[in-house]
């Protein structure tokens, strides 16, 4: 039988929910295993509930499930919320001096967490890693393997020689009290070196690879943890990062970066975009390139600041004022956002435009099992440049040059004695400010034009399952795993489904998209917002009929029962 | 070595009104700029929006004319990417003191290398006189006929923010404009030159007699000591019948373009793409 064990940490802001479960999930994906993982918490420090879901598979996984293999319940509201979900032969883990009456209830696996780790290691502080080490020897896991990632994880020494302790503690205690031979075998996996890493780390390392050498940024739930890993790692790959006043400053400097020729992104989420619109317009005016990563968290105004939504598609699509053209990315899981944050780059200097990447809670914080990045194919497409015999003659170069493509050779100051001159006010080739309307009419048809190739440049939707099929279900960005999950168990079921997937978004290339879906199908668009956006710019731009949507707005992520359940509410 | 001429900084006619106190505050840019033997090509202007914000397609050089409020951190982005740049922020009171006020503080306060031109005309004269956050207290315009709430005073707030240099020029003295825009340019930090601009069209008020009448300069002042806080502070509040310019305020700290890492070397967009490098930092996620 197939791998697909379903974990669940739980507990309160400051117990280490987190901590638990990353290390868990790192050291199921050391062993070989596929591993998807995502984090359920509240907007504080300290207290409420939290917890951190973990999937483990010997096939690819980028979905949630409802149901749950193993809890670890560090308090009582854990328990109470999460063990009704226990699967059948499901157990949890919990303290021993858990409240009996509820004990009684589920399976419940006791173990004196805490006092095994002052009494094995020393500090009661320790209790987690009993707990990590419990689970792992319910599971008769490797426990080289654990204490290699718990040693990776601590750095410090004491730190590691404590928690390891912990750990086996906890591993031990599980070994002898829990005899019921395991669900899940663990020994055929092979052992292959994969990554684990979120969203945020992707679209990081993506950057980087691209040559991003200058992120302003406003620090802003989900996208922060982009900002911290490039700031660690800025000093050693020539890189600054500053963290500006506003997200207003962010972008504009981002684009004063660009304007003098480096790669340059902001990051921020729904509210801070808002910030910063009219200066995409200033991007789309003055031809300066920009990428703008826009992690989606349930709105509007300050919503639900950490939990996930994909309703800002047709804001991000239409942002700022007056017509330009932009592109609009986003990336299904992990990997697809290192590639689209590259593409992004490519796209941003070969247009000359602003490019936004959406990403959401979810992707940016889930963690996904990923192969190692072919780095020989990260391919750097820096634009149009000025040709050289036009470098030197100081009067002559015209920022804004008017060329069948749209696309103005790009000088930067002081490349040559070129004067590079670009105005917010519409302006005439050279770059100054004009009134009248034949120019006004010449430059934003000039602006326009770039569109007809970089329509051209967008990838089709993905089809997964077969070509054609009675139904498609069509979605976007980080719903793919939950929309791919529940397409093949629909299959398995008999039912006649493909899985249409679009991760670029903007410009969409309507002939094609309609050519792809058909006219003869049944179309459900499933999204995380609660008014169809996807679907409805879909329909406007290739006149395609929806028979349904799939919608969910709650903040938390689709899972692929929910998906079936709508699916097969609306069918005949 | 290239010597810079007047003409190689003669850029299109302006669209300014006849005798706005712009014409003045260019000449002194370009005769600055001559003086230090600065080439248009070595130069980056960024403006934002108002009549201010137009000063660089009047000139010639590399321009960015950006949003309003906006000069500023357009211009840090340009000068972090490449620092061999000498760059200029330009615009008015109402683009920098209220549109872009966040900007400014936090830019003198980080210290980033270049030098802000903020034309103080105490009126928002583009869009035909309505009230600046320099208009005078009780000032009467279309959108405050009962008069403008209390001005800030953008030198005070500068010295508070330990901006490095800070300094008032006006438009109606283009020799003692022309050096002090040379010192703010040759400064290591941020230099805020505040200039006295009269708008001939919508202020009625503080015009060129009104000014002339009250200006004296610092640099005349013996016992003035530009390197004392306290003693900038407490002249920065003298506004009426006596309105000092000259350096208020000078104090060498670091620069945030000199403290970072990445820009220890060579200018940042120098600096080559080399996506194979990401490869050690893969290893951590293993």
């Amino acid at each position: 039988m197939a791998l697909d064990l379903r974990i669940v940490v739980g507990g309160e802001a400051g117990q280490g929910v987190q901590t638990i479960g990353f290390i868990l999930a790192k050291a199921f994906a050391r062993l070989g295993c596929h591993v998807f993982a995502d984090q359920d918490y509240e907007s504080r420090i300290r207290g409420g509930h939290n917890f951190f879901r973990i999937r483990v598979r010997d096939s690819q996984v980028c979905a949630v499930s409802e149901v749950i293999d193993i809890l670890v319940a560090l308090n009582k509201e854990s328990l109470t919320l999460h063990a009704p979900k226990l699967d059948g032969k499901g157990v949890a883990i919990a303290d021993i001096n858990m409240d009996p009456e509820l004990v009684r209830q589920y399976t419940v696996l006791a173990v004196p967490l805490n006092d095994l780790a002052a009494e094995k290691a020393g500090n009661k502080l320790m209790a987690n890693s009993v707990a990590i080490g419990a689970v792992m020897g319910m599971l008769g896991f490797d426990f080289e393997i654990l204490a290699g990632v718990i040693k990776d994880f601590f750095e410090s020494p004491a730190k590691v020689e404590g928690n390891v302790k912990a750990a086996r503690a906890g591993y031990d205690y599980a070994r002898q009290r829990y005899d019921r031979s395991p669900n899940y075998d663990l020994g055929s996996i092979m052992r292959i070196e994969r990554m684990l890493l979120n969203g945020n780390e992707s679209v990081a390392l993506g950057a980087m690879a691209a040559g991003c050498k200058f992120l302003s940024a406003y620090p802003m739930t989900p996208s922060t943890p982009i900002i911290e890993y490039m700031a660690a790692n800025a000093g050693d790959f020539a890189t600054v990062v500053i963290q500006p006043e506003d997200e207003i400053a962010a972008i504009h400097m981002a684009i004063g970066a660009a304007y003098s020729g480096v790669r340059s992104m902001t990051v921020t989420s729904g509210g801070g975009f808002s910030l910063m619109v009219e200066a995409v317009g200033l991007s789309g005016m003055t031809e300066t390139p920009v990428v703008i990563v826009e992690g989606q968290r349930a709105g509007p105004a300050i919503g639900l600041p950490t939990r996930t939504e994909q309703g800002d598609l047709l804001f991000a699509v239409n942002a700022s004022h007056g017509e330009f053209p932009r592109a609009v990315f986003a990336p299904s899981a992990a990997e697809d956002c290192f590639w689209l944050t590259i593409k992004a780059f490519n796209m941003a200097e070969k247009y000359q435009i602003p490019v936004i990447i959406l990403t959401d809670h979810y992707l940016a914080t889930s963690y996904f099992t990923t192969e190692k990045f072919d780095l020989t194919g990260v391919y750097i497409d820096r634009g149009l440049p000025m040709a050289e015999d036009e470098m030197g003659k100081l009067s002559e170069y015209k920022r804004h040059r008017i060329t069948p493509s749209g696309i103005s050779p790009r000088a930067l100051p002081m490349q040559s004695h070129a004067l590079v001159v670009t105005d917010s006010d519409e302006h005439n080739e050279a770059g100054h400010i004009i009134e009248d309307a034949e120019t006004r009419s010449r430059m934003v048809a000039k602006r326009l034009k770039k569109l007809d190739a970089l329509r051209k440049d967008m990838a089709l939707p993905h089809v997964y399952g077969p070509k054609t099929s009675a139904i498609s279900l069509v979605g976007w960005g980080s719903s793919f795993g939950a929309l791919h999950e529940a397409m093949g168990l629909l299959r398995q079921q008999g039912l006649s489904i493909n899985l249409v997937h679009f991760t670029e978004i903007w410009p969409l290339p309507a002939q094609e998209t309609a050519d792809l879906l058909g006219v003869d199908r049944k179309i459900y668009v499933a999204e995380n917002n609660a008014t169809g956006q996807f679907a409805r710019l879909l329909n406007s731009e290739t006149g395609i009929k929806i028979s349904g949507n799939i919608l969910k707005y709650d903040g938390r992520p689709f899972t692929p029962q929910y998906i079936i359940e709508r699916l097969k509410g609306m069918l005949p | 070595m290239t010597v810079v001429n007047p003409q190689d900084y003669a850029g299109l006619q302006p669209a300014w009104c006849p005798g706005c106190g712009n014409f003045g505050i260019l000449s002194a840019l370009k005769k600055a700029l001559v003086d230090l033997n600065i080439p248009p090509y070595n130069l980056l202007v960024v403006s934002g929006i108002g009549q201010a914000g137009k000063l660089p397609h009047y000139m010639k050089c590399n321009t960015f004319n950006s949003l309003h409020g906006r000069a500023v951190p357009v211009a840090i982005g340009a000068k972090i990417a490449n620092h061999d740049l000498t760059v200029i922020a330009v615009g008015g009171d109402g683009d920098g003191y209220a549109e872009g006020g966040n900007h400014w503080i936090h830019a003198m306060r980080r210290n980033h290398d270049i030098t802000y031109m903020v034309h103080n005309n105490q009126i928002y004269a583009l869009t035909k006189g309505q009230a600046s956050p320099t208009s005078d207290t009780g000032f009467i315009t279309k959108t405050t006929p009962e008069g403008s709430p209390p001005q800030i005073n953008p030198l005070a707030l500068a010295i508070a923010s330990d901006a490095s240099f800070v300094a008032r020029g006006f438009a109606g003295d283009v020799d003692h404009l022309a050096g002090l825009i040379k010192q703010a340019i040759t400064h290591k930090g941020f230099a805020l030159l505040d200039i006295l601009q009269p708008c001939v069209s919508f202020n009625h008020v503080n015009t060129y007699e009104w000014y002339s009448k009250r200006v004296y300069k610092l640099d005349e002042e013996k016992k003035y000591n530009p390197a004392d806080k306290i003693m900038a502070f407490n002249k920065s509040m003298e506004w009426g019948d006596r309105i000092p310019i000259g350096i208020f305020y000078h104090k060498e700290r670091p620069v945030f373009e000199k403290s970072l890492k990445a820009l220890r070397n060579i200018a940042l967009v120098k600096q080559p793409v080399e996506p194979a490098r990401i490869q050690k930092l893969m290893t951590d996620f293993y």
